[in-house]
């Protein structure tokens, strides 16, 4: 690892002031990501600005009709959340399934969301339930939120301070993992929200990162159970390709991951 | 530099390290705690798992600084004296090592699923709880199986004290 200069700001505006006075500061929230990264010499942050200990980036809040979750909450305080877990089961399931156990002591959903790993687990329950992205200068609806692999519509300096969840009717997530790195080859979140439309997001398959499946849910809206699938097939054209798996093998995990997504709705 | 205060084993430690000093370099290099290993270099083998504030973590994969004002338990911190942890106990009775690279790592993070999720545990939860482990001898097959003998002793204990 490259020298860096580590900064332990009490508030979010410490922070950004911090981050407005270095040369080439990064924002360090789990660290699960950035320090492997750093340690591989593949980053040379000038200053580590260590958001972990911000009380105004912790927290659940459960209303009847969101869960919004502070960015600093770590993955396995969402997994082991009993609040979450009746609200969004499918939210609580996708935490525990990130890493490993002591990766999810450290890592945090707003260190996920603002590096935007094509594979990450959290962009598709986000982009999957329409999840507002609440940051320090305003809020980015999921659609907009999501640009690209490693690429946000967060500004430089702006931090995300929390996430708005909507409690869709039923969700759930199925991922298909990588044996090795535990990352997604390809995960679906499916989700009938409460007026009954269809949200289907898919992560570790596109080679721009989570992205809707519309013919998955065009299917679902007209027939919202796992058979309605049976005749969808996904073009692997913009899928990722690499040693793990082809861009066809891809295209048809993302189809067999929805469907059991969709079968995971009756339970 | 950073000023680093920690409870390591229950001892009242303080360095001054560099701020990019790992908390597993200040662990061995400084401190000489040097059971706790490293295996990779890309967090994903657990042999550098400790506790930190009751919770497993990769010591490799969190700065020193960070965790400033943390309380730190590292395999030399479970045994009492000459007697050992019931986890240190069950691998040396169920064979649950051969070179014992990865056996620090193992056993700080079976401690840690023991504590969260109580006892006994399953073989099925056992292997997904050490995903995070990575054993290159042992087929994991007697790693699991102490952690089972061990998950169950301690649910006993545990009983018998209530």
């Amino acid at each position: 690892m490259y020298e860096t200069t580590y900064h332990r700001p009490s508030t979010l505006a410490e922070a950004a002031s911090l981050f407005s006075g270095a040369s080439e500061a990064r924002f360090l929230a789990g660290g699960q990501t950035l320090l492997p990264t750093m340690k591989q010499r593949l980053a040379a942050p000038t200053d580590l600005i260590d958001l972990s200990r911000l009380a105004e980036l912790k927290g659940i809040e459960v209303t009847a009709d969101a869960v919004t979750i502070g960015a600093g909450t770590t993955h396995a305080t969402v997994a082991t959340s009993a609040e979450v877990a009746r609200a969004i089961p499918a939210l609580a399931k996708l935490a525990g399934l990130v890493g490993d156990p002591a990766v999810r002591h450290l890592g945090t959903l707003g260190g996920s969301l603002a590096n935007n790993d094509p594979a990450a687990d959290y962009p598709a329950a986000v982009l999957g339930l329409g999840a507002t992205v609440h940051t320090t200068k305003r809020s980015i609806a999921a659609e907009e939120y999501f640009q690209g692999l490693f690429t946000t519509a967060l500004e430089e300096g702006e931090i995300i301070t929390r996430v708005s969840f909507p409690i869709p009717a039923r969700a759930d997530y199925q991922k298909f993992r990588h044996p090795a790195s535990r990352y997604a080859l390809t995960a679906v979140f499916a989700a009938q929200m409460k007026d009954g439309s269809i949200r289907v997001a898919v992560t570790g398959a596109g080679s721009d990162g989570v992205f809707r499946a519309e013919a998955i849910e065009a299917a679902l809206a007209a027939n919202p159970t796992p058979s309605a699938l049976d005749g969808v097939s996904i073009d692997p054209a913009g899928m990722l390709a690499d040693i793990h798996g082809s861009a066809a093998y891809r295209a048809n995990l993302v189809t067999v991951m929805a469907k059991r997504a969709v079968g995971g709705w009756a339970g | 530099m950073a000023k680093v205060s920690l409870t390591v084993n229950g001892k009242a430690l303080t360095a001054e390290v560099e701020d990019r000093t790992l908390l597993v370099q200040l662990l061995r290099d400084v401190f000489g705690l040097t059971g706790t290993h490293v295996g990779c270099d890309t967090s994903q083998c657990g042999a550098c798992v400790i506790h930190l504030d009751g919770r497993a973590v990769k010591s490799c994969t969190l700065l020193a600084a960070q965790a400033d004002g943390a309380a730190v338990t590292t395999i030399e911190g479970l045994a009492v004296g000459d007697e050992l942890h019931p986890v240190q106990a069950a691998f040396r009775e169920h064979h649950g090592l051969q070179c014992g690279f990865c056996t620090p790592g193992m056993i700080m993070s079976a401690v840690d699923m023991i504590n969260r999720l109580g006892g006994p545990l399953d073989e099925e939860t056992i292997r997904h709880e050490l995903e995070g482990n990575i054993c290159r001898c042992t087929g994991y097959h007697n790693i699991v199986k102490a952690i089972e003998a061990a998950s169950a002793q301690m649910a006993g204990l545990s009983q018998a004290a209530e």
